[in-house]
Parts: structure tokens; sequence; C-alpha cells
């Protein structure tokens, strides 16, 4: 596997070797150097096709610290405006000498398309409702990091599961550890195919938060939303927001994550979002890490790490 | 590969590995003049383990707690890309660090002398310690850089045929260091 396009075609050994990788990357992060020498003379190019903020400055951060050159390319401001076409942007960086695409597209399938037209790594950093791998990948660690394991662990996801590319990601890749996931939202916020997801899924919040361990809001992607799926902001709310009165009915352990960014006091209030037993600043953190992880093991040997034979 | 197929050895067993590491602990004791601000540091895997032993006899001979640590060299490799991506090893740097100190680098085997070129840059990113010295278990020859050992458990001329290859206790469940012999085919 020379991509990272979909959790799901990680294997469990594969995601494990990112994980521990992470781990043993955090330590750089302690030191005052926090610059390693292995990715020098390789270029990786930020490709975005997409508004992001954290997604974006994290894959910048890992290329830097493992000292590759980075190229960021945004699809305001270039010749997309001019209508140059997804193909054509890909054989200009191709031309370029770029050894990985970290891609952000609107439309779901974009990076395998990517995939077939060059020859360097492609990294999906999120392609329309479909997949955002390594955010997956750096909730799965910042919940071994808090909990000490994923094993067993009970993940309830909240919210508007139809448009959340976080979300199938992560039902992939925690049912690949070996985490019970259960998704929690209103029927309209659902997609038809669900039943087929390795996960159970249920309508009532308050049902499934005593028996969760982890808690992850995602935000409601008003921008995704032509039609009414649900009646109101309040009443959306009220029914699936993480408010105060529910967070005390999270057992003591339990963590709450969100991938951000946040709609404070729509999905998550703002004393919950600010909690010590709120992971979501720690996220951001982990991400960097995470994505070091991943682009070393693509990029720092002969061939990549993960994946098994090719 | 089995070793019924290749011929092996043993250059040194449980007991010569014991005595051999006595004896450097000693050395560096004597070298670094009771050894008051030495850090070791064992290359992961087995030369941090052998960096534990030696903290271990230096405790016992001397009644000093020697800071001892682990630093990985496999981001700093000048090979990473012949082979594919490696998992990494762990760096586990005393509290104190190694600003101001003498470190002893601790690798089962030298070699071509590359790993400790990496190591040396890695402990270049670390910190900046006083002064920077070698021990391994086993030299082998064949040197591709300008490095060498100040402690060494045992010399051992070998050709670039053969491998050597360590057994520590801890990781492998005995003590051994075997020469093998590749056969041609």
């Amino acid at each position: 596997m020379r991509h990272l396009i979909s959790a799901g075609e990680l294997s469990r050994d594969d995601a494990l070797v990112i994980l521990d990788t992470a781990e043993e990357l955090a330590r750089v992060s302690d030191r005052s150097i926090k610059k390693l020498p292995t990715l020098r003379g390789r270029t990786v190019v930020n490709l975005f096709y997409e508004d992001s903020t954290r997604t974006r400055i994290s894959f910048e951060a890992a290329a830097k610290r493992l000292s590759a050159d980075v190229i960021n390319f945004s699809a305001k401001g270039s010749s997309v405006s001019k209508g140059e076409s997804l193909k054509d942007t890909a054989l200009t960086l191709e031309a370029m000498g770029a050894d990985a695409v970290v891609i952000r597209h609107g439309a779901s399938g974009a990076p395998h398309r990517l995939a077939t037209w060059v020859h360097g790594s492609v990294v999906n950093a999120g392609d329309g409702t479909h997949e955002h791998p390594t955010q997956a990948l750096l909730d799965a660690y910042s919940m071994r990091r808090r909990l000490g394991r994923l094993e067993g662990l009970k993940v309830a996801v909240v919210g508007d599961v139809l448009h959340s590319r976080v979300a199938r990601s992560n039902v992939l890749l925690l049912h690949t550890l070996g985490a019970e996931v259960t998704l929690v939202a209103p029927p309209t916020l659902l997609p038809v195919s669900v039943e087929t997801w390795p996960c159970q899924v249920s309508y009532d919040l308050d049902a499934v938060l005593p028996k969760s361990d982890v808690v992850m809001m995602l935000r409601v992607q008003l921008e995704r939303m032509n039609a009414s799926y649900f009646p109101s902001a309040r009443e959306y709310s009220r029914r699936y927001g993480l408010d105060r009165d529910r967070f005390a009915r999270l057992h003591d352990d339990a963590i709450v994550m969100h991938p951000g960014p946040m709609n404070r006091g729509m999905e998550i209030s703002a004393e919950v979002a600010d909690s010590p037993r709120s992971t979501i600043v720690e996220q951001v953190g982990n991400g960097v890490t995470v994505r070091m992880a991943v682009l070393y093991l693509l990029l720092g040997g002969s061939e990549p790490a993960i994946g098994g034979t090719a | 590969m089995s070793d019924v197929q290749n011929q092996a050895h043993a250059v040194l067993e449980g007991p010569d590995i014991h005595r051999a590491l006595t004896r450097i602990a000693h050395e560096i004791l004597e070298r670094t003049k009771g050894a008051e601000s030495v850090v070791l540091l064992g290359i992961p895997t087995r030369g941090a383990t052998l960096a534990r032993r030696l903290a271990e006899r230096i405790a016992q001979f001397e009644g000093l707690k020697v800071p001892v640590g682990s630093i990985d060299i496999t981001m700093y490799r000048d090979d990473l890309r012949l082979r594919p991506a490696r998992p990494l090893g762990r760096t586990e740097l005393p509290p104190d660090g190694v600003d101001g100190r003498t470190v002893v680098l601790v690798d089962d085997v030298l070699f071509s002398g590359r790993t400790v070129r990496a190591a040396l840059d890695a402990l270049n990113d670390v910190g900046r310690p006083r002064a920077v010295q070698l021990a391994t278990l086993v030299d082998r020859g064949h040197r591709e850089l300008p490095i060498r050992a100040d402690y060494v458990g045992k010399n051992l001329p070998t050709s670039k045929a053969e491998k050597v290859k360590v057994y520590l206790e801890e990781t492998d469940g005995r003590d051994a260091v075997l020469l093998i012999k590749e056969e041609a085919r």
C-alpha cells in the first residue's frame, strides 16, 4: 500500500504500527529540537480544495518536523479557479517531483482517482462525506493514551453521521482495533446503508451515555445541509447535544472527544468542551504526531512499511 | 534461515559475556575517574539491555547509580532509503538529560560504524554532552567511517560474508554471541 485513502484498508497490524510509531515520535515533541532529518529531500504537497485549519496545519507541521519540503496548494487563488481539472493539477505536481500528495477534496473518491494518476503516495485528508483516515488514527491514538486500551472500549459517535467522513473512518478503524462503536443520531442524519457498517445504531443518546467509555461528538455540518434534517437547532441540541446534565450521566473515567471545529452551544456546551475530561485540544497535538508517523511509514524507506506485501 | 543450513558457532557464551561486561564496567570507572558524571545510553534493542547491565555492575562495585537510558537511531540512519521504513525503537533519556555529562554509547556489535555515526547525530539533537565514548560487546572490524570504540568486550576478526548475532537473556532467553558463516549456494 503506497497510499492511505481509507481507514478500512488498514489491517490491525498496520494500524498498531502507526499508533506505536506515533507513541515514540511523541517524545520528539517534548524536546527542544523537534526536528528529525528523516525525510530530507522529499517533497510533500498539501493539495486542499476545501477549507481547513487544523488538518492542513497539522500535515504541514508533521512534514516539516521530518525535514520534508512542503508545498501548500489551496484551490482558492490557483489555476483551479481558471477551470483546471484535478488530473491536470495532479500532473503538474507530479512534474514538480512530489513524493507525497496530501489531498482534501469536496468530492468523495477524489484521492482514489488521484492515486491512479501520480507516482507518489496519496494521503486522504478528507474527501467529501467519505473518509478522513488520519483523523480516525489520531482519535484512536488519543483514546489509547487516555484510557490505556482500545480492545473492548465502548465508543458512542453522536450527531451528523450522514455528512461525516470522520464517523465512517472511525467506525472502520475502531472496529479493526476491537472497540465497539455505537452511532447515535436522528434517523434523518444516518446514511442509508448504515446497517452494513460494523457498529450499532441508536436514536436515544440518554440510553447510550451511561454505557460509554468515549463520547465523540460530531459537528453539525450546516454547510452541507440543503434540506431540513431536523426541525430546529434548539430541538437538535435538546435531544442530541452534550450539555452539563448529560455529561453528569457519564461514568467517571469516560472522555469526551470532538474532531473540531465545534459549534459551541449546539452539539456540545462550552462547559463540557472545556472540562478536563474533554480531549479536544489534546487531539490537535496528537494529530501532528500521528501524521508524522503516517508520513514516515509511507515515505521513510525504499517502500512503505504499512500494507504488508504490495 | 536456520542454524542447520548455516554454520554457526558460539564465540562467547554466558560466562564470557558476564566477564567482558564486568571488565568494561571497571574500565569505565577507571577512565572516567569514578563515573561521577557518566550517562550510559544504549542503542536499542540489545545495546539498551547491555547499558542497563553495565549500570547494575557499576552500582555493585562502587554503590553509584549511573543514569541509564536508550537512544533510538532509526530516524538518523543513512540507509533508510535502501530498505522499507522500519518501526522505531525507544528513546528514553534520563531525567537530567545529557548536557555537560560524559555519555557512554553502548551497542552490541561494532561493524561499519554507521550506526554510531547516526547515534552521534541523534545525540546532537537531544543535548550537548561534555564528551562521548563508545562501548561495544563485539568489535568485528570492517569500519567504513573513522570511528573506534573506547571499551571493547571482544575483538572478533571476521570476514564480510560472516554474520555476528548477539543473544541476550532479557530479549532472547539466553546469553551468547554467534558467528554465522553463510554457505555459498
